[in-house]
């Protein structure tokens, strides 16, 4: 801490954070940032520090690994599903939670999010969508607007050659049973974001189901944006195909936001 | 827990089962699994005595799912297991590359099928390397090839213990015959024969508040610089090396002596015994030598048996998937090296016969 100059106060910190590993390893104006501070102040709210998992995939969701004061398990590209699956149905006092980009959980990953969710599963999953593989380097992803410029979609994507944006809340919301916690936020609106993996959390917790949050992030590094531009992109250009909402919430969990 | 086998009983058994009943007495508290043949039975004893038992069990969308979820199980703290065969087991190596990676006592059963690809449901010995050597790593784990029911069902037990005692991937690599055949031995519960199980212990999910009562438990497969992974591979290479010696396990008869040395392992093994014993019947110098242990092989004893041999006949179902084993483990030696190799097909004690006549004469 002694690099810390005493003139500069630390930035107010979710409780769960792991304050030696801040800064964190995320690029400036990157969105894992911000979804991971409303992960940490829903984990602080409910008060499950020391019985949560965390677990993240391959790619820049990697990063995080050391993020929080948590017991965390970084994983393989897309694999992180299931190994919170597997510690879930061996510990399930335990809080798992499995956090992945959008290339992980709609494509590598994409048989262990469709059977997690059809099996009903008692796990979180938080997703953060960017629109691209951001790791490797800006490649097209199955989230990829149409007409957006790629490392593998130089001219734009073509949707008459490489498909429509894949719906991801829709489609776990169409395959999982009543229970389960669907939604969809962004880190445009940070206070709604975390009412929903708060939400998310509370839904395992309380043993409904599957829970599952797509966050829309940005990422300026491969999208080549300033920061009026990365702004756009996801308040303006993203909403046009993802929309921003609860897709499935229980009966309880809207009970709870009513309250809350 | 209440014990699954309270006397020791003899039993007529198919392979799978064994596998089942053996899981169950080593205290193995989840299985996750996804179907091939031929290990499907393993699933659909365990799935009928697990419940007795109070032991878990999920079938996944697919191996890698296996795998993953048995990672999961044993990172909680809990010992599982899976079992896969085949193309399955190709799947597998991706998880089992982070268990590597990780030092996670994952134990996978495998039940070998012909390769390459979907090939048949039958029965080879062709997952030797796949099963000693697979993933983008090194080898770190340790593989113990069987040739009997009692063998299965020592081993499976064994397993557990190497597993969570090393923590290195422990794999009981038996194949289709071995699976479905019905064959008799001795059940018995491991503690009541003085064999004391391993403990567990979580890798998350501990005891305390991370970060207020102690550090939190954080686990990753992903280095960012060169010098790292290379400390990280030479620690857990260097750890390898070290218990090798003790882990590693072999047979082996009439080799002092021996014109030729007839190398088998795991089913193989039978014919090659009952060769052995009829042409030393008829005053043939011939002796076997068959590694228990796949990975790490017996290095020693092996080196030392082709010092001393004239000739050594290689008798394996595959294309010599263990004869590139024991080659890099005898390098250097002189002993003329003759094989029988029938990838897919089963060996009997008369073909072996025949060969060794052969190459007596």
């Amino acid at each position: 801490m002694e690099a810390v100059r005493t003139e500069m106060p630390a930035p107010a910190m979710p409780r769960s954070w792991r304050v030696d590993t801040k800064p964190h390893k995320f690029c400036p104006g990157c969105g894992h940032g911000l979804v991971l501070k409303c992960l940490g102040q829903a984990i602080d709210e409910l008060n499950i520090q020391g019985r949560v998992v965390f677990g993240c995939d391959i790619g820049c969701s990697l990063l995080s690994w050391d993020f929080f004061n948590i017991d965390t398990i970084q994983t393989h590209h897309g694999r992180t599903t299931p190994v919170m699956v597997g510690l879930k149905r061996a510990r399930p006092e335990l809080v798992t939670i499995a956090y992945m980009g959008d290339g992980g959980g709609y494509a590598i990953g994409a048989q262990h999010l469709v059977n997690a969710a059809s099996r009903g599963e008692n796990i979180t999953v938080v997703l953060a969508n960017n629109t691209q593989y951001a790791m490797t380097g800006g490649q097209m992803a199955p989230t990829t607007l149409p007409g957006q410029k790629t490392e593998t979609t130089p001219y734009g994507r073509e949707p008459e050659t490489t498909g429509y944006p894949f719906m991801g809340p829709e489609m776990v919301a169409a395959i999982t049973r009543e229970g389960a916690y669907v939604a969809r936020g962004s880190v445009a609106n940070l206070r709604q974001l975390k009412s929903y993996i708060k939400k998310a959390l509370e839904n395992q917790i309380a043993g409904r189901g599957f829970s599952f949050v797509e966050a829309l992030s940005g990422c300026p590094t491969n999208w080549r944006t300033n920061a009026a531009e990365t702004w756009d992109f996801i308040e303006e250009e993203m909403p046009n195909y993802f929309k921003v909402g609860e897709i499935k919430a229980s009966a309880a969990a809207k009970k709870g936001e009513e309250d809350g | 827990m209440e014990k699954p086998i309270q006397e020791e009983r003899k039993a007529f058994l198919t392979g799978n089962e064994v596998v089942a009943w053996a899981a169950l007495v080593a205290g193995a508290e989840f299985m996750y699994g996804y179907p091939i043949t031929p290990q499907n039975e393993i699933m659909h004893y365990w799935t009928r005595l697990a419940p007795r038992y109070k032991r878990g069990f999920l079938q996944t969308e697919d191996e890698l799912s296996a795998g993953f979820t048995t990672i999961g199980g044993v990172m909680g703290g809990k010992k599982a297991f899976t079992a896969t065969a085949g193309p399955g087991n190709t799947l597998m190596q991706e998880p089992l590359s982070m268990a590597e990676m990780m030092r996670l006592p994952v134990v996978v059963v495998v039940q070998q099928r012909g390769g390459p690809s979907t090939a048949t449901v039958i029965y080879s010995q062709q997952e030797v390397t796949l099963t000693t050597m697979g993933g983008n790593g090194e080898g770190l784990r340790i593989v113990y090839s069987t040739s009997s029911h009692q063998e299965l069902f020592d081993y499976t037990i064994k397993a557990f213990n190497t597993a969570w005692r090393y923590r290195f991937p422990t794999f009981v690599l038996g194949d289709g015959y071995q699976a479905k055949m019905r064959e008799p031995l001795t059940l018995y519960d491991p503690e009541a024969r003085g064999v004391a199980m391993v403990g567990t212990e979580p890798f998350v999910g501990k005891e305390g508040v991370p970060g207020i009562e102690r550090p939190p438990a954080q686990h990753r497969n992903t280095f960012s610089l060169e010098e790292e992974l290379y400390e990280k591979v030479k620690t857990d290479a260097g750890d390898y090396e070290k218990i090798a010696p003790s882990v590693a396990e072999y047979s082996s008869k009439y080799t002092e002596d021996a014109d030729l040395v007839i190398l088998s392992h795991g089913v193989v093994f039978r014919a090659v015994a009952e060769a052995v014993g009829s042409l030393r019947e008829h005053g043939f110098k011939v002796g076997f030598f068959r590694p228990v242990t796949l990975r790490p092989m017996p290095v020693g004893p092996a080196r030392e048996m082709a010092q001393k041999a004239k000739k050594i006949l290689i008798a394996e179902s595959a294309l010599g998937q263990l004869a590139r084993l024991f080659k890099e483990a005898a390098f250097g030696a002189q002993a003329e090296i003759h094989t029988l190799f029938k990838p897919g097909m089963g060996i009997t004690a008369e073909e072996v016969e025949e060969k060794a006549r052969e190459l007596l004469q």
